[in-house]
């Protein structure tokens, strides 16, 4: 361990968020998979062709949008941390690995807004 | 150790481009960094991902605009462009999901033998692989 744990030498991880951020991970997987599942199944179970109206319509319901936006806060976790992984990996210049968590986190809070807006435009 | 045996390689300081190709990596680790490979690309593709869930439940019209999208495609982009995007969404997630669930299922049964490692690691890429190839024909039609 450094003496010197300040400024740029301070170390800025292992700040004891491990075993949150990995459950963390594979509680949103396992929503995020179930999901997928309840999608998956009513377009598997709809009888005749998928238009835009059975397609829309399976986002109509409230229970539906609950459910989506719950996977898109979901999704915003689980990315982040995967993102922040490999981050870490790979980028060890502090600076630039600051600027790239920045960047990642604006780009996800932007892709989930947007996410959102769709959703609720229905 | 005798001198007859020949002094194993020994890998410090991995350079990318020097070290990486010659080394052999085990089915398990195809699956491991294909598996942060497909996280990354579907980050990067998340706005596209976004754009297409958008226009596919706004409306009618632009329903139908993203339908033609994929077949004459917008502006300068052609449709085919389209398809081998989503063709690579599908395949980034269905590699994802499957080696996901690989994961928990390690994790929750502790499933953690070199043998299990290498069977499940070997299904995963089969099962990926070939869903994306029918997902694909199905894309392009094939069928």
């Amino acid at each position: 361990m450094s003496s010197v744990n300040y400024g740029s030498k301070r170390i800025v991880t292992g700040a004891g968020y491990g075993f949150r951020d990995w459950l963390a991970q594979r509680v949103t997987a396992v929503l995020m998979a179930l999901f997928t599942v309840v999608l998956l199944a009513q377009v598997i179970f709809t009888s005749g062709p998928i238009g835009y109206e059975e397609w829309a319509g399976i986002f109509a319901s409230q229970w539906m949008k609950v459910l989506t936006f719950s996977v898109i806060i979901a999704l915003l976790y689980h990315v982040w941390v995967g993102m922040r992984d490999i981050w870490m990996d790979y980028v060890k210049p502090l600076a630039l690995r600051l600027a790239l968590h920045v960047f990642t986190l604006v780009w996800l809070v932007g892709c989930a807004g947007w996410a959102v807006q769709a959703l609720w435009r229905l | 150790m005798t001198e007859l045996v020949r002094k194993r390689p020994e890998f410090r300081n991995i350079n990318a481009l020097k070290d990486l190709p010659s080394y052999r990596l085990p089915a398990a680790g195809i699956v491991s960094i294909l598996h942060r490979i497909s996280g990354f690309l579907m980050f990067l593709l998340m706005p596209l991902f976004i754009w297409l869930f958008d226009n596919s439940i706004t409306s009618e019209i632009s329903y139908a605009k993203l339908s033609a999208a994929f077949g004459i495609g917008i502006g300068f982009v052609p449709g085919w462009f389209f398809k081998l995007l989503a063709l690579a969404l599908i395949w980034a997630y269905l590699h994802h999901f499957i080696a996901g669930v690989r994961h928990i299922y390690m994790d929750a049964f502790h499933a953690v033998t070199k043998e299990f490692g290498k069977s499940s690691a070997v299904a995963t890429l089969v099962l990926s692989l070939g869903l994306t190839a029918v997902l694909g024909a199905k894309l392009f039609g094939l069928y």
